[in-house]
């Protein structure tokens, strides 16, 4: 770390809302232990067990794997509409019967690189070419699905039984939680370090900040864009294998609407969706109260519309809260 | 800034070196695995029977259009499937298939271009039958026989013929099915367990009905349902969340063969032995699970085959045939299938009905 880098942080983030962060993440955890409460008041047979718990983080790697990605873009002072896409598109080209006939290395090797080269496709339109990220990953969105539903030929396509080591991802459990968990941690610790304790992560605050600093200040802003909306497809790569893992399927319905809860979780995260400020911790929290949102929903046997209505009053709680934290010390 | 500046000149090429070279390599794993198996096999197509007396026998040529919602799901992929390969067996049909399309707005100007068209009869799969009412009403105005697939019209005078499954008929033999087993298990109080596919669409709440009014004879009832949305990833996150609500389980029925194939992955990762599962629809890949002996124990048929169906009737209707096995000289006005199990004993006979999902 150089003098340089510190002042340029400290340009684009002022000292104090980096207090209220840390307040923020006060209010998540607070939300988790209360949910947690009232699942242990409502199922206390089933809720607090081992197989839960490993349950509902089996179920939060995908859409957390998804969110570690997002937070870089929308930090960055973009956002990705495609990545629930990317992912469908990710997992049918892996499980196609060419790519399986190659065996389950090059299914996660051709998922990596698919999400990855359909980022950097995004990254191109956007950087380089100058369209708006809305508009960029929203044509992404569209054209990923088509092409994921032309090349599956709108089929669900299995997994093969000689490439169960895909599947043995979620079914082989290290310390009583399967291997999917494993990747999400990893995935989510590399991702920490790369925003929190590498340059590459203070360009992104300093990008989405200010771009016009940021350019001044010496960061080629447009490559910098391209890296991450590429970090982004990676993480969808990623996603796709943990779904192939978990559904033993490739399809192109895989990853519905995963753009929206994506955002929202980054949202509820703390992170502002202009850029500029955010927190990785932020954004798995908030994943991790929508799982476990959803998981209590179904042990007490009450609808998803119902959960649908529960997770918008969060979005808009903390939201509100968000901006209260914002205004009030100053 | 000045350590980055310093290994600048270096790195990009090193960096540009390794992004050509998973380019490259993306390429060729492009060229390598967009492919998939072309060998496309129309199991209805091979098995069914040719229609009864001389009705087989080439006719007045006729020209039958057709329009389907776009496939998003095994089932509606397979429709259009069958009814394409049901059309090339007859050489005095021309088939006029338009785009199928998810979108109401875009179904009701293909239709109307058939109508202009001027076909002998019109198989209609409506995306909802509410909305499309009107331009079906339209085609039989003009003197065309539309034969409603499945989803049906609200208005008698708006189509000439309905063929379709039974929604509550799949309930109920799913229903009787798991009733009859737990029977001779014993089971006094069991927990059955249903994952329904969207819970809004009326034929979800047909589908529960049946199983529930079926279950009700044995003196069982539902313990638990949750709906899923007819993928397998939803069909894979609910069953895992109710695996865990329910330690305990006796049978359970998944209203969709699709989405069963992430719930059978659910049950098999949270390594659950416990109980027997009941699907619905009939896809081969249920129907090869049952084969082999698993936890789905057997499917409650849906088949789309019905579009070979309501081709066969569109031309017999077109030509002013009956239906030779029935003493009418006219093809009947309504036609619902019967939802058969398919269990381990009769799978094999119906394993080239199932449909790929």
């Amino acid at each position: 770390m150089t003098a340089g880098d510190t002042d340029l942080k400290t340009a684009a983030v002022p000292k104090a809302p980096r207090v209220r962060r840390e307040v923020h993440h006060i209010g998540l955890v607070a939300a988790l232990v209360l949910l947690a409460l009232v699942g242990v008041v409502t199922e206390p047979d089933n809720f607090a067990t081992s197989g839960n718990v490993a349950g509902i983080l089996a179920l939060a790697a995908t859409i957390g794997v998804i969110t570690v990605g997002m937070t870089f873009v929308i930090i960055g002072g973009g956002i990705d509409l495609s990545v629930g896409a990317l992912m469908a598109l990710a997992s049918v080209w892996a499980t196609t019967l060419a790519t399986q006939s190659y065996g389950p290395v090059v299914m996660v090797v051709c998922a990596l690189l698919v999400g990855t080269g359909a980022g950097l496709v995004n990254g191109l339109l956007i950087a380089y070419g100058r369209l708006v990220p809305f508009i960029a990953t929203l044509a992404m969105l569209v054209a990923a699905r088509g092409l994921a539903q032309r090349m599956s030929d709108r089929k669900t396509q299995l997994v093969r039984p000689e490439n169960d080591a895909i599947e043995a991802l979620s079914t082989t459990k290290v310390l009583g939680l399967p291997l999917v968990v494993f990747i999400f941690a990893a995935v989510a610790a590399a991702g920490w370090v790369l925003l929190n304790r590498t340059t590459f992560g203070r360009r992104t605050f300093a990008v989405g900040g200010n771009p016009e600093a940021a350019r001044l200040a010496g960061i080629d802003v447009r490559r910098h864009t391209l890296m991450s909306y590429a970090l982004s497809g990676l993480c969808c790569g990623v996603a796709a294998i943990i779904i192939m893992a978990r559904t033993t399927t490739g399809s192109s319905t895989h990853g519905d609407l995963y753009e929206l809860d994506a955002i929202a979780a980054v949202i509820i995260g703390g992170t502002l969706l202009t850029g500029g400020r955010g927190t990785l911790a932020g954004s798995i929290l908030g994943v991790l109260v929508f799982t476990l949102i959803t998981n209590l929903f179904i042990l007490n046997g009450l609808q998803t519309s119902d959960q649908l209505i529960a997770k918008g009053a969060i979005i808009v709680v903390a939201v509100l809260l968000q901006r209260r934290g914002l205004r009030a010390p100053t | 800034m000045s350590e980055h500046t310093s290994d600048r000149p270096t790195t990009p090429s090193r960096r540009g070196l390794l992004f050509g070279g998973a380019l490259a390599a993306a390429g060729t794993l492009a060229a390598a695995c967009t492919g998939n198996d072309p060998k496309e096999t129309t199991p209805a197509a091979q098995t069914g029977n040719l229609g009864g007396g001389d009705n087989a026998k080439p006719g007045r040529p006729v020209t039958i259009g057709f329009s389907a919602p776009a496939a998003d799901h095994g089932w509606i992929a397979a429709i259009t499937k069958n009814a394409q390969a049901e059309a090339k067996r007859y050489s005095d049909l021309t088939f006029k298939p338009v785009e199928p399309t998810n979108d109401i707005n875009q179904q009701i100007s293909a239709v109307e271009s058939l109508i202009s068209a001027k076909v002998n009869a019109l198989v209609l799969l409506p995306n909802d039958g509410e909305q499309l009412n009107q331009v079906a009403r339209k085609a039989m105005d003009a003197g065309i026989p539309v034969i409603n697939l499945d989803r049906v019209f609200p208005d008698k005078l708006s189509y000439r013929t309905w063929i379709g499954g039974d929604n509550y008929g799949m309930g109920v033999a799913a229903g009787h099915h798991v009733g009859r087993r737990l029977k001779e298990k014993g089971v006094a109080k069991p927990v059955i367990v249903e994952v329904q596919g969207i819970a809004t669409l009326p034929l979800t709440q047909e589908r529960s009905k049946g199983f529930a009014d079926a279950l009700k004879t044995y003196g069982f009832s539902v313990t638990a349902k949750q709906d899923a949305k007819f993928t397998v990833e939803t069909g894979n996150q609910v069953a895992s969340n109710l695996l865990q609500a329910h330690k305990k389980i006796d049978a359970l029925w998944n209203h969709d063969d699709d989405q069963g194939v992430g719930v059978l992955a659910a049950v098999k990762q949270a390594g659950r032995k416990d109980f027997f599962m009941v699907g619905g629809a009939g896809s081969a890949n249920a129907m090869r699970e049952i084969k082999s002996g698993g936890v789905l124990e057997a499917t409650v048929t849906y088949s789309p085959t019905m579009a070979a169906s309501a081709v066969r009737v569109a031309r017999l209707i077109a030509q002013g045939k009956g239906m030779a096995d029935l003493m009418e000289l006219q093809v009947p006005q309504s036609l619902t299938l019967t939802s058969e199990t398919v269990t381990r004993q009769n799978v094999d006979q119906y394993l080239p009905l199932g449909f790929e999902s």
